[in-house]
């Protein structure tokens, strides 16, 4: 029996210090409130250390059961924590890089008001991102799913004042309560026929349930497929991603934390949790893995667009988050938590640069006004290049790595995967640059700078930010570089191996066998692809820069339909939104609530008043006029009991 | 024989009495009709034997109340009543209702002819049997009717005493 | 020998011509004696029943009724004199300030 490690601890620290700050931050300074939220942050992130220094000692899966939470005839659940290779993974991902940004925001939201608030908030976060990858059971994920849904759409709205902000905090949530129902759903088939939820139960029942019959494909399938919706509300994928760009509105570091590095990947991780379910049920695979495929191509098509640095960021996220739902479709799930490993370090730096850089011209997003800012900013410039090209994928930077071993993995189950995951490449490439030349190179368009919410000092020449900003940048640039190097010869994949050992046996047979000739003619036609996309944006934005706008004005119609993201916001307004809110308007609220619920209790009173009104002729105040009722009245009982006495 | 035709002639001198009560316009000639109903009740509890009732019906009931009545009349002054518009309901319902009571409770009464009859002085109430009673077995009625009564003095005092002049609060009492 | 059931049936006329009397007079103190015409009926039967079952309690009840009629009448008397004071008039429909 394995000591208790107190796993709870890593998730109820930052609890703690939300708790703190929301509670009495007000009142503290602002030291105060950055060393409390950091101090609890960097706490759980010790733990976590010391958790993973012990884990070889442990026997997998290592589960320590806090509390009994429902207990209702045979359905049982916990408050459990459940440690894997795959947690450890996850967990070291959550509060490494959660502490880093913690930093970064302490330089950036300095100038801000609601200071306690955002790290309130920050933390509160934390804890329940914890509380879904430490969860031993589904409920209890689902809590943390539900709990940082709650967290973002807080974060999203921190300046709430301002419209853009509230309205798409409350998209978020919506759109993400879509994606919970179809989650919801797949809990409650699970509890009906698996009688749990807890998971070594319900991978232990599905197995048994295979052998003898009483499961079958088909509810896999669709347990597989509900899960996939939810995953796709909390992950941004098609066609669910419609509030991550709209989540920029957000500060920088919130989404850096929560919408590139941490929360999204939640559904990744759900998804490769329940890799059993998922690897009996071929079909619902192949939902994934196309679901994940075309909003990786999508979502890239998107980016080359988009003039705001922010924007241009999140497209490439929900690009991203497709492959390694691509990767899971394929049953790689190694590779796929792989490069949700470096996408955390690079997408995280890359926001908290663009952080930096929107920081340093003001507060001013658009990238048409930017522009040579790498001697303003070199610091911010060596680091956000770092991120660039391990996302392009160039080696031997960490994405390369990673997302090569996607294709590979997808190649292998189908070529078309394979294919559009390349092109998908050659777009990354191309809108990382496009930005990257934007941003840093040409003539500083900027002019004088804008008022931002970030000016808060009279702006004159972009300047570098502070070293409380920097070194989380450096610190995550040195792991884009390195962070990849622990895929080589498998290592990374062989960690996590005992965690999805089933899950290999659907997969084609192992790299070693398909060849490794194919593998490195695979990976140069991608770093080839990738190359092309850099070659491309240096042609666009660097010789020639003005092509760009010709480009644009020949493609005409549909280079507009880009820039409007398809239109599918507008698409959705009208096919879901309006007619919601219309017929929630007339028939809920005009019609139901107005019209029955109020109408019935003023109805009541209304009748109420007219009977009193018509009984009260009889308080006439004359005397005889009650005698009279009285002598009728005594007359009719004397009637009464003669009748009842003579019969 | 006897008691039957004492019985009638002095019932129906009460009843004469009660109707005239009814039929009167002016209340004095009304308080007069009533003393004589009470007169005639007195001599119908005699023949019931109940001589202690009798002497308090006529004593306390005819002497004392019918003159507080009386004087009341005359001390307001009360005229003959006018002919006023008086309730529907009474008059509908009410009077209606009473007869058709009253009929009832008459039907039923004397369809029970098998009754049992009352002797003359059936029961003889001699004072002393009576104040035996009243002070042994209903002392504590006795007792309470008393209080009741102080009451009632004290009531009659206020309510009919001189109204309060509007003198300053607090001055008085 | 009287049947119980005429000094029963006396005792409801009596009864009668009082709640009739209550019903349709105006004058107050009419009512007033009204009233004690009806508790004049009741007694006359309280007095019967006890002749005819041989019980003395009867009587004794007629005493004290005749006790309370004598209170109320007092206080009831009061009560009209304070009447008669604020409104100037004896007649019952106009003391109507009970009316909704």
């Amino acid at each position: 029996m394995t000591p208790s490690l107190h796993l709870w601890l890593i998730a109820v620290l930052p609890l703690i210090g939300a708790a703190i700050n929301g509670l009495l931050g007000r009142r503290f300074s602002r030291q105060t409130v950055a060393a409390i939220a950091l101090g609890f942050c960097g706490a759980t992130f010790v733990w976590v250390l010391f958790v993973a220094a012990r884990f070889s000692s442990l026997e997998i899966p290592h589960v320590e059961i806090v509390a009994p939470w429902i207990r209702s005839g045979g359905f049982l659940v916990n408050f459990e924590m459940y440690l894997d290779q795959l947690t450890l993974v996850m967990a070291l991902v959550v509060t490494g890089v959660g502490f880093l940004i913690h930093i970064y925001s302490i330089g950036y939201m300095w100038e801000e008001g609601g200071f306690y608030r955002f790290f309130s908030y920050l933390n509160l976060f934390m804890f329940f991102m914890l509380t879904l990858v430490l969860a031993g059971n589904y409920l209890q994920m689902f809590i943390g799913w539900e709990g940082v849904g709650l967290a973002s759409y807080l974060l999203i709205g921190f300046w709430f004042t301002k419209d853009a902000a509230a309205a798409a905090g409350k998209k978020a949530f919506i759109v993400n309560r879509i994606g919970d129902f179809g989650f919801l759903i797949a809990l409650f088939l699970m509890i009906k026929h698996f009688g749990s939820l807890d998971f070594l139960q319900v991978f232990g029942r599905v197995e048994s349930g295979l052998e003898q019959g009483t499961v079958s494909v088909g509810l896999l399938t669709t347990i597989g497929i509900l899960l996939m919706v939810g995953a796709a509300g909390k992950s941004a994928q098609i066609p669910l991603y419609v509030w991550l760009p709209d989540a920029m509105e957000g500060p920088t570091p919130v989404s850096a934390l929560i919408h590139a590095a941490t929360m999204v990947t939640a559904g990744v991780y759900m998804v490769a949790r329940s890799h059993l379910i998922f690897n009996h049920a071929p079909d619902a695979l192949t939902v994934v893995a196309v679901v994940g495929t075309l909003t990786a191509l999508y979502a890239a098509t998107i980016g080359i667009a988009q003039t705001d640095i922010k924007k241009v960021l999140a497209y490439s996220t929900i690009s991203q988050l497709g492959y390694m739902f691509m990767a899971c479709g394929v049953a790689a799930y190694s590779a796929g938590i792989f490069h949700l490993m470096t996408h955390a370090f690079f997408k995280g730096l890359l926001f908290l640069a663009a952080g930096s850089v929107i920081h340093a011209v003001g507060g001013n997003q658009d990238m048409r006004s930017m522009g040579g800012l790498k001697h303003y900013i070199p610091v911010t410039f060596w680091t956000m290049t770092a991120g660039t090209l391990a996302i392009a994928g160039i080696p031997p930077l960490a994405g390369f790595f990673s997302k090569d071993e996607i294709l590979w993995q997808a190649y292998q189950s189908n070529g078309a995967y394979w294919f559009l995951g390349v092109v998908t490449a050659f777009l990354t490439a191309f809108y990382m640059f496009r930005l990257w030349y934007m941003t840093f190179f040409g003539e500083y368009r900027g002019g004088a700078a804008g008022p931002g919410h970030d000016d808060r000092h009279g702006h004159g020449a972009p300047h570098e930010s502070p070293n409380l900003m920097l070194v989380p940048l450096i610190i995550l640039a040195v792991l884009s570089v390195v962070g990849g190097w622990i895929g080589i010869q498998g290592v990374f994949e062989h960690f996590l191996a005992p965690v999805f050992n089933g899950g290999k046996a659907l997969a084609e047979a192992t790299p070693e066998a398909a060849g490794h000739g194919t593998e490195f003619l695979l990976m140069a036609l991608s770093v080839t692809a990738a190359g092309l996309g850099w070659y491309l944006a240096h042609v666009l934005y660097y010789r020639r820069p003005e092509l760009p706008a010709r480009i644009a004005v020949a493609l005409g119609e549909f280079y507009q339909a880009v820039v409007h993201k398809y239109y599918v916001d507008e698409i959705y307004a009208a096919l879901f939104v309006r007619p919601l809110v219309d017929g929630s308007t007339r028939i809920l609220w005009h019609g139901v609530d107005q019209g029955v619920i109020d109408a019935a209790v003023n109805d009541s009173a209304q009748g109420a008043r007219h009977v009193s009104d018509a009984a009260r002729h009889m308080q006439s105040g004359n005397l005889r006029s009650y005698a009279g009722w009285v002598a009728a009245g005594g007359a009719v009982v004397i009637a009464y009991m003669i009748w009842m006495g003579v019969r | 024989m006897l008691h039957l035709i004492l019985f009638l002639i002095f019932g129906s001198i009460c009843v004469a009495g009660a109707v005239n009560l009814l039929v009167q316009r002016h209340p004095i000639s009304s308080a007069l009709s009533l003393v004589v109903v009470m007169a005639s009740l007195a001599v119908e509890y005699l023949l019931l034997g109940a001589e202690f009732v009798a002497a308090v019906q006529v004593i306390i009931y005819a002497g004392a109340v019918m003159v507080l009545f009386v004087f009341v009349i005359m001390l307001l002054n009360a005229g003959a009543e006018e002919r006023t518009q008086g309730s529907r309901v009474a008059l509908l319902l009410g009077v209606p209702g009473v007869l058709v009571g009253g009929v009832l409770v008459a039907w039923v009464l004397l369809r029970q002819s098998g009754t049992q009859p009352v002797a003359l002085g059936a029961l003889p109430g001699y004072p002393k049997i009576i104040g035996n009673l009243i002070f042994h077995d209903f002392l504590l009625p006795f007792e309470v009717t008393s209080i009741l009564i102080l009451i009632a003095i004290m009531g009659a005092v206020v309510l009919a005493g001189q109204p309060a002049t509007q003198s300053q609060p607090g001055e008085e009492r | 020998m009287v049947p119980l059931s005429y000094y029963l049936v006396l005792s409801g006329i009596l009864f009668a011509c009082g709640v009739i009397g209550f019903l349709i007079k105006r004058n107050i103190i009419t009512i007033f004696m009204s009233i004690e015409l009806m508790l004049n009926g009741v007694n006359l039967s309280f007095v019967a029943f006890a002749a005819h079952w041989q019980r003395l309690s009867g009587q004794i009840f007629v005493f004290f009724v005749m006790v309370v009629a004598a209170a109320e009448a007092a206080v009831g008397l009061g009560i009209i004199i304070a009447v008669f004071r604020t409104r100037e008039t004896l007649n019952v429909d106009q003391v109507n300030l009970l009316k909704l």
